[in-house]
């Protein structure tokens, strides 16, 4: 029961992480980007096949996967989607689509379309007990690296200057750039940030969520429903959406494996009914 | 009402010379081109969930990723009345619009409220739970297998009984007798909308799900059509490539008006035959390109070359 819990934590701090980039996009263009995933799937696929064919080892993996998903994100955010924020949301919704369309054949050309494995280090592989829970050591250890960029990017966004400008931006575009704050350049560096946290996020759930080119399809409404349900104003929203998303979906499959997907389908389509704009947002935060 | 509306209404009501040459290719391209039965009646069937998605998308303004929920249910309550109750086409198309009805109605309640992402969500998450349901009732659906053996009875017509046959020609003319008929009552219902909406008092709740009713049987009789026509339903039909794939088709052809899904899902035949030949297995990634630029040079200006120059 306990262990349940833990992993049904480290799968939604793992959501989290894979999911606050877009968090960002759709609070501060109010941009619906369903290519977030496709993001997570370069650093997923940066990691294997660095591990599997270059022989990098796993740690060294991560920080580079954050790097690689950042660069895709910096090299598509001016030449593609800033000309995208202004548009009708049917418009993004086509032109991410066609994104993760384009991702996933690509990946399937280049690597093959069979499920990718990574070997973790033997230090993370197993299982021990504290007080009869089982707790696996790779989930500890993403439960940690989760915990730690979570609190890191609570400590920027309320703590630094450029925390400052991105709330500011966040809440009102418009005056924020009337007050001289270049908002372009405050998007342009939380996208890059949000992309590689997505890829880093890839690479750490390579192992547990699994990898192969339909993972930008397949996860793209678990991010989605991080967002919707935590709403977009908060970093502390969507972390305790992506708990609730993960637990639920692990003791979900585990008791009753029968009705699969469903609980978590159907909470989100309640929550959403009662609450529109999610459940964590702020009453009466501008949309 | 108005002298102005009254024309208005009058001049929207008229039939124009393209509507009339459009419907008519129809029977024509079916007499003209016995070989390609097969093609004509998936681009039939296409033109169709396009409609169906324009009602939802084009007249309600509800921007849809589930649209699929309505054509899989469509698609497997045709099959499953064919298997279990009756081979008739008939039944299994009214057992179809009825069960898609119904589902359109009670999901309506759920996208009145909430913004563009919530709708968004709320359409997909019910399509993802359609899924879930039929690949885990599998002792009814046969699940990721598919529900094999669904065998037709012929269309009984006053004009005689025609069973189905290899070539598609029965088919296809099913097909596109219910485009048609789909084709002349919503453009009734669009013409008649207004009055109506004029004279209660416009009321957008009553709009949306009317129109949402209306759009997900559609979507219904599409479905039903692929698998009576083909005698087989699989989870193929719920999947979200479907819904993409529709949201496409309707984008090519135009949102807003009738004929949209109809010139969508001839464009859309045409460029996936042309791609599929030339790279079976990744026309997939072609299909993102043009997306990617159809967005990018404007939904509105890519089909309108004489606009590109002009800023």
């Amino acid at each position: 029961m306990l262990t349940l819990l833990f992993d049904g934590v480290a799968y939604g701090m793992l959501l989290f992480v894979l999911a606050v980039g877009l968090a960002v996009t759709l609070g501060l263009m109010n941009f619906i980007n369903l290519a977030h995933g496709a993001f997570a799937m370069a650093g997923g696929y940066i990691t294997v096949l660095l591990m599997n064919r270059a022989g990098v080892p796993f740690l060294a993996c991560l920080p580079l996967a954050f790097i690689g998903a950042g660069l895709l994100g910096a090299a598509l955010e001016p030449t593609l989607y800033r000309r995208m924020y202004a548009r009708p949301h049917l418009d993004q919704v086509l032109f991410s689509i066609g994104l993760v369309f384009m991702a996933v054949t690509a990946v399937d050309y280049v690597v093959g379309s069979m499920q990718q494995n990574i070997q973790v280090p033997a230090w993370l592989q197993g299982r021990f007990d504290i007080a009869w829970v089982g707790i696996g050591r790779y989930r500890l250890f993403i439960i940690v690296v989760c915990a730690v960029l979570a609190l890191a990017l609570q400590w920027v966004l309320v703590r630094t200057r450029f925390g400052s400008r991105l709330r500011a931006a966040v809440d009102d575009p418009r005056v924020a750039s009337g007050l001289g704050l270049n908002v372009n350049r405050i998007f342009l560096a939380t996208f890059v940030v949000g992309s590689g946290l997505a890829g880093l996020g890839g690479a750490l759930g390579a192992e547990v969520l699994g990898l192969d080119p339909s993972f930008p399809l397949k996860f793209m409404i678990y991010f989605l429903i991080v967002c919707a349900v935590g709403g977009t104003t908060t970093i502390t929203g969507p972390l305790l959406a992506a708990l609730l998303l993960g637990i639920a979906d692990v003791m979900g499959k585990y008791y009753v494996p029968k009705l699969g997907a469903f609980i978590v389908y159907t909470l989100m389509i309640l929550i959403l009914l009662v609450r529109p704009q999610g459940l964590f947002a702020r009453a009466g935060a501008a949309r | 009402m108005s002298a102005q509306a009254s024309a208005a209404l009058a001049r929207d009501a008229r039939w124009r010379g393209w509507e009339l040459a459009t419907l008519a290719a129809l029977p024509v391209a079916w007499l003209l081109l016995p070989g390609q039965a097969l093609i004509l009646n998936e681009i039939a069937i296409l033109a169709l969930f396009a409609l169906s998605l324009d009602l939802v998308l084009g007249y309600a303004g509800v921007v849809s990723l589930g649209h699929a929920a309505f054509f899989g249910l469509g698609a497997y309550t045709a099959a499953l009345c064919a298997k279990l109750l009756t081979p008739d086409p008939w039944l299994g198309l009214a057992a179809a619009v009825g069960a898609t009805a119904l589902l359109g109605f009670l999901t309506s309640f759920l996208i009145l409220r909430g913004s563009d992402l919530t709708r968004l969500m709320v359409t997909l998450g019910v399509a993802l739970i359609l899924y879930e349901l039929a690949n885990k009732l599998d002792w009814l659906t046969g699940g990721a297998d598919g529900l094999q053996g669904v065998a037709m009875g012929p269309v009984l017509t006053p004009f005689g009984a025609f069973e189905f046959d290899i070539g598609g020609r029965v088919a296809c003319a099913y097909s596109m007798a219910l485009l048609v008929a789909c084709l002349l009552l919503v453009r009734q219902a669009l013409r008649d909308n207004p009055v109506r909406a004029a004279s209660i008092g416009l009321s957008v709740h009553a709009r949306l799900i009317v129109a949402y009713t209306i759009g997900g049987a559609i979507g219904g009789v599409a479905g039903a059509l692929l698998a009576q026509t083909n005698g087989f339903a699989s989870l193929d039909v719920l999947d979200f490539h479907r819904s993409a794939e529709v949201l496409l088709v309707l984008v090519i052809g135009g949102t807003g008006y009738l004929y949209g899904g109809l010139f969508g899902a001839v464009a859309f035949k045409l460029l996936h035959d042309l791609l599929s030949a030339w790279t079976p297995q990744y026309w997939n990634f072609w299909i993102g390109v043009f997306l990617v630029v159809l967005v990018i040079v404007g939904r509105e200006r890519l089909l309108r070359p004489w606009s590109w120059g002009r800023r």
